[in-house]
């Protein structure tokens, strides 16, 4: 059974309808890379997907034992609140929320310093999250993110903002996980490039469901050249 | 200085105001954290507006204050969310009209009534002599529900007022405790209005955590030195207070906030002026070596 499965999947933004009829399965390791232009619904649907908005119409189904809080889960930049008082520890930490009760206990604290040892971020536990720097702010939130999961993370445009060497740090960071740690990737991308090299599967949103597959096959579409590809 | 401080205790009132004060600066720097953060502030200045109309009435009807405006505190405090919440009336304007109408609707009804008398003006800015030993009873029992309810979601306060998306998709329910913390923040409005006055308490719940915000970095950190902070400011601000003649005490205490706000802003300046030099004195000596 896939691990996520979307069918006749209509989701809304403030009421208008923004994406219809979308279906797809996600299946477990996948690397799916959500494309389309700004606007086009990319966010509304992984706010669908996580349960943060109802779908209008349609279902989303999670198999493979994946439960709403088996998911982690990187919002996209500007929704963060850049200057807030809070060590590196306590973001991480807050990650932990779906899986503890009132208070943290024992295992909480040593699952935070895992994935803070996964994004190589350990050395700054006790710094302050507002004077890191942009890239070094996106490795907390990805390690918050892998706090909450074992299994899937949702990014929304990880990579945007970040300067091509912390890009292509975090990139592999990515790869990683997917591969070592088997966790199903599913990224909103605006980086055409990065796509093509990071993802096993494309979706490509416009509307509607413009194309879903492998990256393998993308290749071979003619959006694949109205997009820049070679 | 220790005169007055021994004659402020030996009056009941004295010790009063010092509980119910101690008490509400408490809860008023729990929760200013989380405002200030979630740019909820205008809702607790809204909120102390409505809180002074609803005291207008209640005394006009003749019937117990903070009883009366309790229940209204808390149904306001969940319209004033709601409103926040709407995109198609902006949060803040909907809550200068709220606010506004609630002080029009209160001064009225003192007009018509009582008349601009001596409680009024301590219902606006504050008074040691004002709390009955009913209003510190009532004041214990709130203000230990606020820091209880307070210390059991902190994690979760903590994850709506950061993230609150995030929080959402961990199964947070995010609705559940921005309601929360407007309730609990009406509930500390109403306790603290008599001391500090309904125009005034809002201050107690902004400056401790902006002024502890400047100095330090990490959650936990603020939420406590913001407490200790708010605790000093009421002491000094309730004694300035008594040693003055019964000045408003809630003008006295906002007062003294001021200063510690400038005291830390600061600290705040110079750390980063030699943290500036330090990096500056670094990249010379790394220059000097290579």
């Amino acid at each position: 059974m896939s691990l996520i499965n979307c069918k006749n999947l209509t989701v809304a933004y403030e009421g208008k309808t923004v994406l219809s009829n979308l279906n797809f399965e996600i299946e477990k390791g996948w690397r799916v890379f959500v494309i389309g232009e700004n606007g086009s619904g990319k966010t509304t649907l992984m706010q669908t997907m996580l349960g943060l908005k109802k779908p209008l119409e349609g279902k989303i189904i999670y198999g493979d034992g994946l439960k709403h809080n088996d998911i982690g889960y990187l919002p996209q930049q500007r929704e963060i609140k850049k200057d807030f008082p809070a060590s590196v520890y306590e973001v991480v930490l807050s990650g932990r929320l779906n899986k503890c009760g009132l208070f943290y206990t024992k295992k909480d604290k040593q699952a935070a310093l895992e994935s803070m040892a996964k994004l190589d971020i350990l050395d700054l536990k006790n710094n302050s999250f507002k004077d890191l720097s942009g890239g070094q702010q996106q490795r907390v939130l990805l390690a918050r993110a892998l706090c909450a999961t074992n299994k899937i993370l949702m990014l929304d445009e990880p990579l945007t903002g970040l300067d091509s060497k912390t890009s292509a740090y975090l990139s592999s960071l990515l790869l990683d996980l997917n591969t070592k740690h088997e966790i199903t990737l599913i990224i909103i991308s605006h980086n055409f490039e990065s796509t093509m090299n990071l993802s096993t599967h494309i979706l490509h949103l416009n509307d509607n469901q413009v194309f879903f597959g492998t990256t393998k096959d993308y290749k071979k579409t003619t959006y694949y050249k109205l997009m820049g590809g070679k | 200085m220790f005169d007055i401080l021994v004659s402020m205790f030996s009056y009941s009132y004295g010790i009063r105001a010092i509980v119910v004060g101690i008490l509400v600066a408490l809860c008023a720097s729990l929760l200013g954290v989380s405002l200030i953060l979630k740019k909820y502030a205008m809702v607790g200045d809204g909120l102390s507006h409505v809180g002074f109309g609803s005291l207008a009435i209640a005394t006009a009807l003749n019937v117990a204050p903070l009883e009366v405006s309790l229940p209204i505190m808390i149904v306001v405090a969940f319209i004033l969310l709601k409103i926040s919440e709407n995109s198609k009336i902006k949060g803040d304007s909907a809550i200068a009209l709220i606010s506004t109408s609630a002080l029009a609707i209160g001064v009225v009804v003192i007009s018509v009534t009582s008349g601009m008398n001596i409680d009024v003006y301590n219902y606006m800015f504050g008074s040691i002599l004002a709390i009955s030993q009913s209003d510190m009873i009532l004041c214990i029992i709130l203000s230990v529900i606020v820091i209880t309810l307070f210390i059991l979601f902190y994690n979760r306060i903590f994850a709506v007022t950061f993230d609150e998306n995030s929080a959402k998709a961990m199964g947070v329910r995010t609705n559940y405790y921005n309601m929360l913390i407007a309730i609990l923040t009406a509930v500390t409005i109403v306790i603290g209005m008599k001391l500090m006055g309904a125009l005034l308490i809002s201050g107690l719940l902004i400056f401790p955590a902006l002024s502890s915000m400047r100095v330090f970095k990490k959650f936990k950190s603020v939420v406590i030195s913001s407490a200790i902070i708010s605790i000093a400011c009421v002491f000094i601000g309730i004694y300035l207070s008594f040693a003055f003649n019964n000045l408003a005490t809630g003008a006295c205490i906002v007062c003294v906030n001021l200063v510690v706000f400038f005291v830390c802003w600061l600290v705040a300046f110079i750390k980063q002026k030699v943290e500036l030099n330090k990096r500056k004195k670094q990249v010379v000596l790394e220059n000097k070596q290579e």
